[in-house]
């Protein structure tokens, strides 16, 4: 780099756009990822509202209305185009609030941002490829929202087969372009993960600080090496998976057509050996973050590193032979229901060793409730309740009477919606001051967690009695029995809703009152490297490599 | 970046080396993925996983158990012109005996149209135990406009079956076919335009409820 030698030294820093737009540096790659998770969860979540909000009471009010204004169409067929409007949003909701909010918040948000300080590296370890990682993001959702507004089924708009993409209604089933779109946006999002991937395996592996081993390196940051597997190891089928959909759809392929041989099936089996470690991808970084969290307000070291490392290793491992207890309807052998029933139980054990070292590195420890802990204990109670229902389901024999009900919806916004975004707010709270040098309103973050935590616990917890009383997933409409748990739920999403706009006012307010936090506003309890740097850490940190004892 | 001149050059080659593993391990995925397509099959021709029937090379079981079963025979057409039947409802037979049922397919349609049967039998574990010595379904079937042809089907049931807890105690399998048109497959996303007879003109009755 022969012209580097003429920029004095880390005083240079690109400004204005090109700073963002060209940005190799990681920190700032990581606010970008940050700002477009904000972005897609505040569209992922008006989708919902919206749902919950047809939902309130039995009858069909909302959509059909919209449909109306949308499609200028009367009658009936305002009726049927408010249903299909339903379901694309539905699925728009669920691959929204998956690829373009709660993974690029972990891995590119956290992980970009904390994992290069923490091993004591000064940058990503290909910072260009870092940026095209990015990059690949915007224009895979704007290929989403796109998807929304062109044909999809005769008369219909937008996605409406689910997150899952099962065909034959992802082929023959929606014949417009709005499936292509879809397809093509989970590509590009894909191809993105899997640079990032790459980008922190790498790093992770070469770039650590002198005397920083892998036995030594932080939670977060094995959290989001074994991550960085799981993507590599689940992405490939899926890609592979939805590319014969699209060749199916388009170039007369019969993978999954059966009159020409082809099985439906496959595509369920390639989609969860992908889907059930997509649901680990999701979760596993917020357990690196719940772990640094909970260790540095209890002011205690985390309890057994080593088994909380490896429960990681365990649950990423086993997560790969569980597929199938997405499919137990399917009509697999008894002998293949009973494998898979097993096995999904397995992960509780690993799993269990993670709560209870949580539990047992708060015991005894010097607590301190700041926004971020207490974002982190609602995190382990609610992920806890989520992990007890997933136990429940796992049983084949149960699973026959709650498979595709709000039972499922249930279980799993709690390990997601409650468990991930629990932890991706923890996450924010306690590192925004390390962040943007600015401390946000206590006050403001605890009105937050509070109206967050009563929010979605009534949105989701009388989701299970639904459940329980078989009212289906994936309907606009019920029989009036649901309709007073249904109107309780609704409610629910308002006060999350609320709960949303207090979190965009406190960040508003944190960068209006500009309150200095300093390079370490935690305490003794923060003991990895990022809390050695400056708030916010300078342009290119670690020019002298931290030593690690 | 001007700190980036620290890298040294043995590290640089170590994060190419790691990120060529990677990328080397993301294609093997993805041909992995692609591989999953024959070995599904295979997995299911070997172990009759869903009810995927066995395709017999011997002719008769070898040994006739003193114990009867009934097989019951069930016909289905899905886009083809057809009338299409078995001609007797269930048979009852020994055990390991080979027999022969027949199905009947009428062309109603003013042009020959070519079919091709798909196959599974319920309780879907007797798969494994089903044997086709010989069947219609192994080929295309074309007929001519108004043709009736009487279609063989030859079998027996592994002896075997009755070592298997879960059938032990089986006392009926049910045969079912699906007949497909077996045309040029168009890719359905072309079928937006609303010329290809796959497109349901009638979306009121059939997007919702």
């Amino acid at each position: 780099m022969a012209d580097a030698a003429a920029h004095d030294g880390h005083d240079h820093r690109p400004r204005g756009w090109v700073r963002w737009v060209y940005s190799t540096n990681h920190k700032d790659i990581g606010t970008l990822y940050l700002i477009f998770a904000i972005c897609a969860g505040i569209i992922g979540g008006a989708l919902s509202v919206a749902i919950r909000m047809e939902l309130q009471e039995p009858g069909i009010q909302i959509f059909s209305g919209l449909a109306q204004m949308v499609y200028g169409v009367n009658g009936d067929a305002a009726i049927d185009g408010g249903k299909s409007m339903y379901n694309a949003f539905a699925t728009a909701h669920g691959l929204i609030m998956i690829f373009f909010m709660v993974m690029p918040a972990l891995i590119g948000g956290f992980a970009n941002w904390m994992v290069p300080i923490m091993i004591g590296a000064p940058d990503m370890a290909f910072p260009r490829m870092n940026n095209i990682s990015f990059w690949l993001l915007p224009p895979a959702f704007i290929l989403l929202i796109l998807s929304a507004f062109v044909p999809s089924a005769p008369g219909a708009h937008g996605v409406g087969g689910g997150w899952t993409l099962y065909p034959p209604l992802s082929t023959s089933g929606q014949p417009g372009p709005a499936m292509d779109l879809a397809i093509l946006s989970i590509h590009i999002a894909g191809a993105s993960s899997i640079l990032g991937a790459i980008n922190f395996i790498t790093t992770i592996f070469n770039m650590r600080a002198p005397g920083m081993t892998l036995h030594k390196m932080p939670l977060f940051a094995w959290a989001v090496l074994i991550t960085a597997f799981l993507l590599l190891l689940s992405l490939p089928v899926l890609a592979g998976g939805i590319t014969m959909l699209l060749t199916d759809r388009n170039f007369g392929t019969s993978f999954f057509v059966p009159d020409n041989g082809g099985d439906p099936l496959l595509f369920q089996h390639l989609f969860w050996f992908f889907g059930h470690p997509e649901v680990y991808i999701l979760i596993l970084p917020g357990f690196g973050i719940i772990s640094h969290i909970v260790s540095t307000f209890s002011r205690k070291p985390v309890f057994g590193y080593l088994g909380m490392a490896y429960a990681m290793v365990a649950i990423g491992a086993v997560g790969f032979i569980v597929w199938a207890h997405h499919m137990y309807t399917t009509g697999l052998s008894l002998d293949t229901q009973r494998y898979f029933v097993f096995a999904t139980m397995v992960i509780a054990v690993p799993t269990g060793v993670k709560i209870f070292s949580w539990i047992a590195t708060m015991w005894g420890g010097s607590i301190s409730f700041k926004p971020p802990m207490l974002w982190a204990l609602g995190f382990i109670f609610l992920f806890t309740v989520g992990g007890v229902t997933g136990v429940q389901l796992a049983n084949a024999g149960l699973d026959r009477s709650l498979h595709d009900t709000y039972y499922v919806i249930a279980h799993f916004h709690y390990v997601l919606s409650l468990g991930a975004v629990f932890a991706i707010f923890a996450g924010w709270y306690y590192w925004f001051p390390k962040m943007t040098g600015y401390m946000y309103s206590p006050f403001i973050a605890n009105t937050h967690f509070w109206v967050m935590f009563v929010g979605v616990n009534l949105v989701f917890f009388p989701q299970h009695f639904l459940g329980l009383a078989g009212m289906p997933r994936r309907t606009i409409d019920y029989p009036d029995a649901f309709a007073g748990w249904n109107m309780v739920s609704s409610y629910g999403s308002y006060i999350a809703a609320v709960g949303v706009l207090i979190f965009l006012y406190g960040v508003f307010e944190a960068f209006q009152k500009k309150r200095v936090a300093g390079a370490n506003p935690w305490g003794d309890g923060a003991t990895t490297l990022e809390w050695q740097l400056p708030s916010p850490p300078p342009f290119h940190q670690w020019e002298q490599l931290p030593k690690i004892k | 970046m001007s700190k980036q001149t620290s890298v040294d050059p043995a590290r640089r080659n170590g994060n190419r080396v790691i990120a060529f593993v990677c990328l080397a391990f993301f294609g093997g995925m993805v041909g992995m993925a692609y591989a999953a397509v024959p070995l599904y099959k295979m997995f299911c021709q070997v172990t009759g996983y869903g009810g995927t029937t066995q395709r017999a090379e011997k002719q008769y079981a070898g040994r006739v158990l003193d114990r009867e079963i009934t097989v019951r025979f069930d016909a289905n057409i899905a886009g083809v012109p057809w009338e299409f039947q078995p001609v007797q409802r269930s048979m009852t037979m020994k055990i390991g005996e080979t027999v022969q049922a027949y199905y009947k397919a009428t062309n109603k349609f003013d042009a020959p149209v070519t079919g091709r049967a798909t196959f599974n039998v319920q309780p879907e574990l007797a798969g494994a135990y089903f044997n086709k010595v010989e069947c219609f379904c192994f080929t295309d079937t074309t007929l001519k406009p108004g043709e009736t042809l009487d279609m063989p089907v030859l079998f027996y049931v592994d002896p075997d079956i009755v070592n298997v807890p879960e059938l032990k105690d089986i006392k009926t399998i049910t045969l079912s076919y699906t007949m497909f048109p077996q045309d040029k497959n168009k890719p359905v996303a072309s079928a937006a335009d609303g010329n290809n007879s796959k497109t349901n003109s009638n979306t009121e009755a059939n997007l919702g409820g």
